[in-house]
């Protein structure tokens, strides 16, 4: 089996396990979206402020709504030990890693068409700028890479679910602040020029990890 | 290294930081002149920095033996981050109060989100949540393995932590380089001065080596502790 096929078949795996249970896409929007109305609620917003506060907003309900899935994606291989199996199969352990987290970036992808638009609603914004695309699929993908990475790690551990976001938020305080400054860049009109260095940023940060996956995931993950 | 007899040359070491220590307060405090224009609070600078470069040098080195663990799976490499990481923790909080106290008469604030304070606040709680991983493995191995991975993971993440904050604006000062009197509070160094700063510096360095080795005897004499334990409770078992 070629690298490329044993990543979308771990892919289509998660994507059909999911798929059979609806659990985790459907938590983690509704979660997020509380999250949004939380911090709308905490500011007590203006309109000027509205505009200010929205990208914000926008990516940290992201980041915390998307810890749910991401600890899921390896406990589901914890229980009825089929991540021993999948570890047996003759397979690239990081093809592992990077279908995971493909199929990770992909319920991202899901959640962010949903809360995008609505939380853009609430703010009374128009989101629809085509850039704005390029932000969150660059700004996802990162945040699955390096959040599939940990999720492997953590998932080693005693109290697996505690120790998640005290690992990931640490490290992706610059993922995080690159999208929310290219967001706000967008919505409100910042230079063009800050734009470019942000989205920058994000793929430098998204290539770092596809190389920390690539070189790392194998000790990660072997018994 | 044995571990039963303490080793002398760390008792000199001991006594020489103790003496180098009171030394550079000494030079900090009456030997190095008033800054003109900040005053007597300008004194905090050089234990700050020395204590900036031993947080530092405690995180550079916990990220080359974890790189040395993974290549090699001895656990005294696991031991050495462990302390680094310890080492470093408490030294970047130093670092930060003494920061701090500078900052609130010449910044007018304790604290700003510069992207020097900001990183060394991001990496204390990178290299806490290093702590915290390190409690959910009982197996040493991957105990090991795991943390090593994330304390190499975390420093690489740094930089960009920096250039992300550093696009904003900077506010603080840099006295050492080319980039001088960048902010408010930057000044000159006296001869006074810098010999005192470079004392201090080289105080810090032994202090460091110090502690990193009564925290490297501590961690093997923990290992002997819990292989022992483990070989008396399999005796019981049998």
């Amino acid at each position: 089996m070629s690298y490329l096929s044993a990543l979308i078949e771990i892919f289509r795996k998660d994507l059909a396990a999911e798929r059979r249970s609806r659990e985790m896409l459907s938590s983690m929007l509704v979660f997020a979206l509380l999250s949004v109305i939380l911090f709308v609620f905490s500011f007590e917003l203006s309109a000027d402020l509205q505009k200010v506060t929205f990208a914000g907003t926008l990516w940290v309900s992201l980041c915390f709504a998307g810890t749910l899935g991401l600890t899921r994606s390896f406990s589901l291989e914890r229980e009825n030990n089929a991540l021993a199996a999948l570890l047996m199969s003759p397979i690239d352990r990081s093809a592992i890693c990077f279908g995971k987290a493909l199929a990770n970036w992909f319920f991202m992808l899901l959640l962010a068409a949903i809360l995008v638009p609505a939380a853009a609603f609430f703010f009374n914004l128009d989101p629809f700028h085509w850039a704005l695309l390029g932000v969150i699929l660059l700004g996802t993908l990162g945040y699955s890479l390096v959040g599939t990475f940990l999720a492997a790690i953590t998932s080693r551990l005693r109290n697996r679910e505690l120790y998640l976001p005290l690992l990931l938020f640490p490290l992706i305080i610059p993922l995080l602040l690159a999208a929310i400054r290219a967001t706000g860049a967008l919505l409100n009109g910042g230079a063009a020029g800050e734009l470019g260095t942000w989205l920058l940023l994000l793929a430098g940060y998204d290539i770092l990890f596809m190389a920390v996956g690539l070189l790392l995931f194998e000790t990660v993950i072997a018994d | 290294m044995s571990s039963k007899s303490f080793p002398r040359l760390l008792i000199v070491l001991d006594i020489l930081a103790a003496v180098f220590l009171l030394t550079a307060m000494w030079m900090a405090l009456a030997y190095a002149p008033r800054e003109i224009e900040m005053g007597d609070v300008q004194r905090v600078f050089y234990f700050h920095v020395a204590t900036a470069w031993t947080g530092m040098l405690g995180y550079l080195l916990a990220v080359f033996t974890s790189i040395a663990f993974l290549r090699t799976r001895k656990l005294i490499w696991d031991v050495a981050s462990l302390a680094g990481v310890e080492i470093g923790l408490v030294f970047t909080a130093l670092c930060v109060v003494s920061g701090s106290i500078w900052a609130r008469p010449i910044w007018n604030t304790w604290w700003t989100w510069d992207p020097r304070l900001t990183t060394a606040f991001i990496m204390e709680l990178i290299y806490a949540a290093y702590l915290f991983l390190r409690r959910g493995v009982e197996d040493p191995d991957q105990r090991g393995r795991l943390s090593a991975v994330y304390a190499i993971v975390g420093f690489i993440t740094v930089p960009l932590t920096f250039l992300s904050i550093r696009i904003f604006r900077t506010i603080h000062p840099v006295i050492i380089g080319s980039a001088a009197s960048a902010g408010a509070g930057s000044f000159e160094m006296s001869t006074r001065m810098s010999q005192t700063f470079f004392f201090s510096l080289f105080t810090f360095t032994i202090l460091f080596t110090a502690f990193y080795w009564h925290r490297l005897r501590l961690g093997l004499l923990q290992q002997q502790v819990e292989a022992l334990e483990f070989q008396q409770a399999q005796e019981e078992n049998e």
